[in-house]
């Protein structure tokens, strides 16, 4: 062979088996068994984790130099959903969250109810699964103080967060997230109502949005409306616990 | 690099364990980097520092920008500098041959489409493979002294590094047997490949997890912040690339396959270079 027929060859069997190995490779992100087996490093990262690290390991808390401009909106900015703007146009006034599920005492806590509980103020970092960061000051109830209230069941294993924002064109699929309970209790995880300083905007989630600091920003939920204790979410929505996990990401967000 | 004498020009260069973990290392590398470059997309820039909004430009980006015609074009911004990239960097042609707006091309990222939750799963798992087949690595050459006899520069390789520059430039390579050792600027190239890049890819990896964040609180500020360890894994990623072409265009001007074969097969041929392969 000559040389420029040989380096031809050569050429385009690299490429040949470049764009076989491409189809190949997208062949196997469609199939359910390969899918399962590259899920499975979810389960080993989780593991090793918390392994490696306590789980009551607190999340980086910045200062007030480090404070991103403009906390970047990403995903919902204002809910598609008539009844959430009727309450958003009155500032909240009507609005209750209700927590309920495997508890003994179930409640419904206005924004009074909530302020009236001791309150934390953190300056966080939010890391999108896309990549972005942006630091933001966070105040709000610890999630703790309100499971206090309304006391848990033994069953409860996971803790649900149904919020107003429609996440389909036609203003059906609701957002929704889920924790397990050692993020519940967490001293960070907490129902913010004001980022730095003010009055939680509608764009961020009003008027409270979750933080589970040490997680991804979809586990972030916003516009929440009402918490849920439950021991398996198998039966809620797509149930994997949550929106996004639904279409594939991962429902551990440490990562 | 175990060398019995098979017959004459013919040694045993590398043993099992090596060639099996050099074929798992290479199917890790094409995945991670291109499962990478998905995720890259979902959000095409590259900041520094602890956030990716803190009032400075990102160092590095990949837009597109409408041009008055309407046609969209893809911009690569370096440090400010802005470069037409259309078709390649910032926006791809579809099979009509319209431009949409698209970081790095479908061919070069894993899945071939923008598929940010498939990309992670791809890159997550065979980040762990890659780790393990890497741990692997470590304890098996440090116990057969691979490392020490083979990587390690000798006072000799010290003492050749002059020549041996001056031999890479040329694309001279060693014969009979000088070619049964690594040269030094081989044995440096391993040396930083295996103990400063692969360990720093992998520590910005983990700098990029909330969870590790709370490992040690303040530890990714070390490398200036998560964002800073995002532009630094990427920068790595491409220094890989770089080896990898470096290495293969050595295998290949070095008789490309006797270095295949020596690789599968173990067997290399030291006669063969003779033969002006």
């Amino acid at each position: 062979m000559h040389m420029p027929n040989r380096r031809k060859f050569f050429n385009r069997l690299v490429a040949g088996t470049g764009m076989a190995l491409l189809t190949g490779c997208d062949k196997l992100s469609n199939s359910k068994w390969f899918t399962e087996v590259l899920s499975s490093g979810e389960s080993l990262s989780k593991h090793a984790h918390h392994l490696i690290a306590n789980r009551k390991s607190m999340a980086q808390e910045f200062s007030e130099k480090d404070l991103s401009p403009d906390f970047r909106s990403n995903g919902t900015a204002l809910p598609n959903n008539a009844e959430y703007q009727v309450m958003a146009n009155n500032a909240f006034e009507d609005w209750k969250l209700t927590v309920g599920g495997l508890v003994v005492h179930a409640q419904a806590f206005t924004m009074a109810d909530l302020q009236a509980l001791p309150s934390r103020t953190q300056i966080t970092r939010h890391d999108c699964v896309e990549g972005w960061s942006a630091i933001g000051k966070w105040t709000g109830v610890p999630l703790h103080e309100v499971l206090s209230h309304v006391k848990p069941l033994k069953r409860a294993r996971y803790v649900m967060f149904y919020c107003a924002d429609p996440m389909a064109a036609d203003g059906t699929k609701l957002y929704y997230e889920s924790i397990d309970l050692d993020d519940a209790y967490h001293p960070q995880t907490m129902l913010a109502y004001q980022l730095n300083d003010k009055t939680l905007p509608i764009k961020n989630g009003a008027p409270i949005r979750l933080r589970v600091e040490r997680q991804l920003g979809y586990k972030q939920a916003k516009y929440i409306m009402r918490i849920e204790l439950v021991d398996t979410f198998d039966h809620i929505a797509g149930g994997k616990g949550g929106y996004w996990e639904d279409s594939g990401y991962e429902w551990y967000a440490g990562i | 690099m175990v060398t019995h004498i098979q017959k004459p020009g013919v040694i045993y260069r590398h043993t099992l364990p090596i060639r099996i973990m050099h074929w798992v290392n290479v199917i890790c590398f094409f995945v991670l980097l291109m499962s990478g470059l998905n995720i890259f997309n979902a959000h095409p820039a590259l900041n520094l520092g602890k956030s990716s909004y803190n009032g400075r430009p990102p160092v590095f980006e990949l837009t597109a920008e409408a041009t008055n015609s309407g046609e969209l074009k893809g911009i690569t911004n370096i440090l400010g500098h802005k470069f037409d990239t259309s078709g390649l960097l910032g926006t791809t042609y579809t099979a009509s041959g319209k431009a949409v707006a698209r970081g790095f091309p479908y061919w070069m990222t894993l899945p071939s489409a923008q598929w940010l939750a498939m990309a992670r799963h791809w890159h997550f798992f065979f980040a762990w493979l890659f780790v393990v087949n890497g741990c692997c690595y470590l304890l098996y050459s440090f116990m057969t002294r691979h490392i020490q006899r083979d990587m390690v520069p000798a006072k000799r390789d010290w003492a050749s590094i002059g020549q041996s520059i001056k031999d890479h430039i040329r694309f001279k390579h060693a014969k009979d047997e000088e070619a049964k050792r690594y040269n030094v600027l081989q044995r440096l190239a391993y040396l930083t490949v295996i103990f400063i890049l692969l360990p720093l890819i992998i520590l910005m990896g983990w700098a990029m997890s909330p969870f590790l964040n709370s490992l040690l609180p303040g530890w990714v500020d070390i490398v200036g912040g998560r964002q800073s360890a995002r532009t630094i894994h990427f920068i790595v990623a491409w220094l890989l690339v770089a080896f990898v072409f470096i290495h293969v265009f050595e295998v290949m001007i070095t008789g490309l396959w006797n270095n295949i074969r020596s690789m599968i097969t173990g067997y290399y041929s030291i006669d063969e270079h003779k033969e002006g392969n």
